[in-house]
């Protein structure tokens, strides 16, 4: 039972991140793949952190449980701390000028960034 | 289930190599910044994942979230200089035959 959470749990926070890295690699501009960066690699990493907790969990003892609570901290922390990065990046990237993706094409149908 | 553990951690390896692509050919420098800090929030992860597999989750997982925390703060730091400084590379194509983007 708890195996088989592990394993789900595991394999959500895979595609996820295979999501994250194609939305980084696909996306036109700067603004876009911020937002696939910092969404998938948020919920990927949640997700997988706490399957590992749950993992530890396998052999109950008081050590296995703080070191289960203690991954489960670094989810909270990369929980709060992810989303602020992408934030002030983001902050960063405005600030520094950089001109949102206007368009799919121009006349000539040649691909404008 | 350590099979399925180190076919997670290869994954995360083969996936962190392929970002690695926008890190070297990104047009921008902020761009670049993005790849840094999703492959260090990859390896904050990867670390967990060989403590798992070594049995020595108790040791690892320390040095996780001294990582995670420094990412964090590399992160921060380095989107603040970019800000300040306001140095991004054009990236902007030529408009050398009349292309109005």
């Amino acid at each position: 039972m708890l195996d088989s959470i592990v394993v789900i749990l595991l394999s959500l926070g895979v595609v996820f991140f295979m999501g994250t890295v194609n939305g980084l690699l696909r996306f036109p501009d700067f603004y876009t793949r911020m937002h696939a960066a910092g969404k998938g690699d948020t919920l990927s990493s949640i997700l997988i952190l706490l399957g590992l907790a749950l993992f530890t969990f396998h052999h109950p003892s008081v050590a296995a449980y703080l070191t289960g609570f203690k991954i489960i901290f670094i989810a909270v922390l990369v929980f709060i701390a992810s989303p602020t990065a992408t934030h002030a990046l983001m902050d960063a990237g405005y600030e520094a000028g950089i001109e949102p993706w206007a368009g799919e094409s121009d006349d000539n149908g040649e691909e404008c960034r | 289930m350590e099979k399925f553990i180190i076919c997670v951690g290869m994954a995360l390896i083969f996936l962190m190599l392929v970002t690695l692509v926008r890190v070297i050919l990104g047009p921008s420098t902020i761009d670049r910044l993005v790849g840094v800090n999703l492959i260090g929030t990859k390896s904050t992860i990867l670390i967990i994942i060989m403590g798992t597999l070594l049995g020595r989750v108790d040791m690892y997982v320390d040095i996780a979230l001294a990582y995670a925390l420094l990412n964090f703060i590399t992160s921060l730091a380095s989107a603040r200089y970019f800000q300040r400084s306001r140095v991004v590379p054009a990236d902007e194509p030529e408009d050398q035959e009349g292309v109005s983007c």
